[in-house]
């Protein structure tokens, strides 16, 4: 045996202090803040996002016009006619307000049906995976039942079925991303649940809700709201699609989806007047999509 | 010692114990745990209706005690049960059967001990530092965890965590606030260490946890884990795979093969005069620094048997070269090797009754077995 010394004594206990580094670490957030300072794609999607945020959350202060004075006379008049800024629809109303105010709901119906999934199928997700066994079994076969249709398809039939209207669209939302979502917090649970540090917090006696409070739901929560931060856009497209069937908003309420369902006729009078909703709809779902990709870059701390 | 010179100025440092431990229930001669016939039999789930097919007999009626104080080594290859056994002790797992016994009190029974107030007497350190330790929560937070979940507050936890950083080596106002990525695997397994401290347990049950570290850090590792046990009054049951390791470190050896128990005893006893024909084989499996001890034969080829379909009577008979048709038809049991010396063997050859062939005859005249190396070589080097 080449071990020299049989003993630790105080000495050496007292030098293995004096060669530490003098390093001061960052705590977890500020590590996050300061990767995505570094991060101009990032920051300048959020800002976008920030803006579109401001921009809806305002929109009786900065909205031009009443989104839904229609004018016989001023139909479908191209950008910068009179005082339409950006045109004026197939009912003579403002585009550029109603473009504000349909940030409102297009907003909405991207937000809520993914807070709404994350919600329930993050918790369903999370038990599955960490009880696992029959649960896991029953609750994920369940979710299999719900992929087994295209997304667009399930949340037509769902908000078919229960009528149009803004509320039903969100519920037939949620619906849909519920199972992806599970999906996630379920594998990532599973694969969080067989590692030591959850072993040795079960050996501390810690009891089954404190350690998915502690131990399980820090490493779980990063990825699913990862992944749900990137549905937030699949969510507006969606929502837009239902309104663009008629299913989801109702007119005349100002919509991003809706207004390209009826602008749509009008494409060959008035091309980019009838584009400028999708425009909308792209950009908001491309910062949704690249912030959400930055967001893991910069929460990944093992990276 | 260099201990009684700087004693004055050791501060938040630690004494040595020597006052007896007021957690004590059954007194110096009742072992700290005992454990008896101990079971896990793995079920192999397949088929369409996912009916048990098989059992994987991972660890078969183990029985041993560790007594207070001291350091168990368990030692054997990999898949004999090893880590299975400290699982089991932890309660981690269920067992299939048998018993744990801490202080006296059966664990985890109506009038034994619970099984919380066990896993504050008792606690265990992985293998693998890294994933034992949660790379979301700062060290100091995973450190204080135990404290919390046993009712101490906030800040009670988090000085028992900065106090055990400060006795493992690490200056709390440095590491407390880091995560485990940003420390190094010494560092993350000394966290370990602290974080099974925290509750102030008896028994610590030490899984591999050197294994995974290199060679100069596995060395202060295991000078810390001493210091330690000196001064926290603790008893160890140290798994491993390394016998040069497990030599260091423990006062007795348990030899495991096949999830079963085949030698057990003094560790000078066992690596000096190894009975059973897998235990030298193991001892003679060592790599020795002089290059004229070169084992030239592999003392055991090939790999353990299934254990799903063990062998019947001793499991090693498929491969002792000392095997006869008693070893089949029944199992040995653990018995004293020699009247005065702490060791018990299960091998039919220790025992006149079993009808083997070489019953009685000292191993060592019948020179039958593979290493071209003698035993008595061996130990001569591995002498400390």
């Amino acid at each position: 045996m080449t071990m020299t010394s049989a003993t630790l004594d105080l000495a050496q206990l007292k030098a293995m202090h004096d060669d530490q580094p003098a390093m001061i670490s960052r705590g977890y957030w500020r590590t996050v803040g300061a990767r995505l300072s570094r991060d101009p794609v990032t920051l300048c999607f959020a800002t976008v996002i920030a803006a579109i945020v401001l921009i809806a959350l305002l929109a009786p202060w900065i909205a031009p016009k009443d989104p839904f004075k229609t004018s016989m006379a001023y139909r479908l008049k191209p950008m910068g006619f009179r005082d339409f800024l950006l045109g004026s629809d197939e009912l003579g109303r403002d585009i550029l307000s109603r473009l504000i105010w349909g940030g409102r709901t297009s907003l909405l119906m991207g937000l809520v049906p993914v807070a709404v999934a994350l919600l329930i199928g993050g918790t369903l997700g999370v038990v599955a995976g960490y009880v696992g066994g029959g649960v896991n079994m029953l609750i994920m076969r369940l979710m299999d039942l719900f992929y087994a249709f295209p997304s667009i398809l399930l949340a037509v039939a769902i908000s078919g079925a229960m009528g149009g209207g803004m509320v039903n669209g969100m519920i037939a939302l949620s619906m849909v991303f519920i199972p992806p979502i599970c999906r996630v917090a379920e594998s990532a649970t599973t694969q969080v649940r067989g590692l030591d540090f959850v072993e040795a917090a079960r050996a501390s006696g810690g009891s089954t809700g404190s350690i998915i409070a502690h131990h399980v739901l820090g490493n779980v929560l990063g990825p699913v709201f990862i992944y749900a931060s990137g549905l937030v856009s699949v969510s507006i497209l969606i929502a837009s699609g239902l309104s663009f069937l008629g299913l989801g908003v109702e007119p005349p309420t100002p919509d991003w989806g809706l207004m390209l369902s009826t602008l749509r006729q009008a494409i060959y009078v008035n091309p980019w007047v009838c584009a400028l909703p999708g425009l909308a709809i792209f950009i908001t779902s491309l910062s949704f999509n690249l912030v959400s990709d930055g967001l893991r870059q910069a929460m990944d701390i093992r990276m | 010692m260099i201990m009684s010179k700087t004693r004055e100025k050791a501060g938040p440092m630690l004494r040595p114990v020597d006052r007896a431990d007021p957690r004590d229930v059954g007194g110096e001669a009742q072992p700290l745990l005992i454990v008896r016939n101990l079971k896990k039999h793995f079920p192999i789930k397949g088929g369409l209706l996912n009916k048990t097919v098989a059992r994987v007999r991972a660890v078969d009626d183990v029985s041993f005690n560790v007594k207070k104080g001291e350091t168990l080594g368990i030692v054997g290859e990999s898949g004999c049960g090893k880590s299975t056994v400290a699982r089991l002790l932890m309660q981690l797992i269920p067992s299939d059967g048998g018993e744990v016994i801490f202080d006296g009190e059966a664990v985890s029974t109506f009038r034994g001990i619970s099984l919380k107030d066990f896993r504050r007497n008792a606690q265990m350190v992985f293998q693998d530092s890294y994933s034992s330790l949660n790379p979301r929560l700062p060290i100091e937070a995973s450190i204080a965890y135990g404290p919390r979940v046993h009712g101490a507050s906030k800040g009670t936890a988090e000085k028992i965590a900065r106090e055990l950083l400060v006795k493992v080596g690490l200056k709390p106002e440095l590491f407390g606030p880091r995560y485990p990525h940003e420390l190094s695997g010494g560092q993350k397994q000394r966290v370990n260490i602290a974080r099974a401290l925290a509750l102030e347990p008896r028994l610590l049950i030490l899984d591999e946890a050197v294994s995974a570290l290199d060679k100069s850090v596995e060395a202060q590792v295991l000078n810390l884990l001493r210091y330690l046990k000196r001064h926290l009054n603790l008893t160890y049951v140290f798994i491993s795979h390394d016998l040069n390791v497990v030599q260091y470190i423990s006062d007795r050896v348990l030899v495991m093969y096949l999830g079963e128990v085949v030698e057990i005893g003094a560790v000078d006893a066992i690596y000096t005069a190894p009975r059973h024909p897998y235990t030298r084989a193991l001892l003679a499996s060592r790599l020795s620094m002089d290059p004229a001890e070169r084992v030239e034969e592999a003392p055991l080829t090939g790999d353990p048997p299934n254990p799903i379909d063990p062998p019947s009577g001793c499991r090693f008979r498929t491969r002792c070269p000392h095997a006869h048709a008693v070893c089949a038809a029944k199992a040995p049991r653990l018995t004293a090797a020699r009247a005065g010396i702490e060791q018990e063997v299960a091998c039919h050859i220790y025992d006149a009754t079993s009808g083997h062939p070489d019953a009685g005859a000292s191993l060592s005249g019948t020179g039958g077995h593979a290493p071209r190396r003698t035993v008595e070589a061996s130990t001569a080097s591995a002498g400390r």
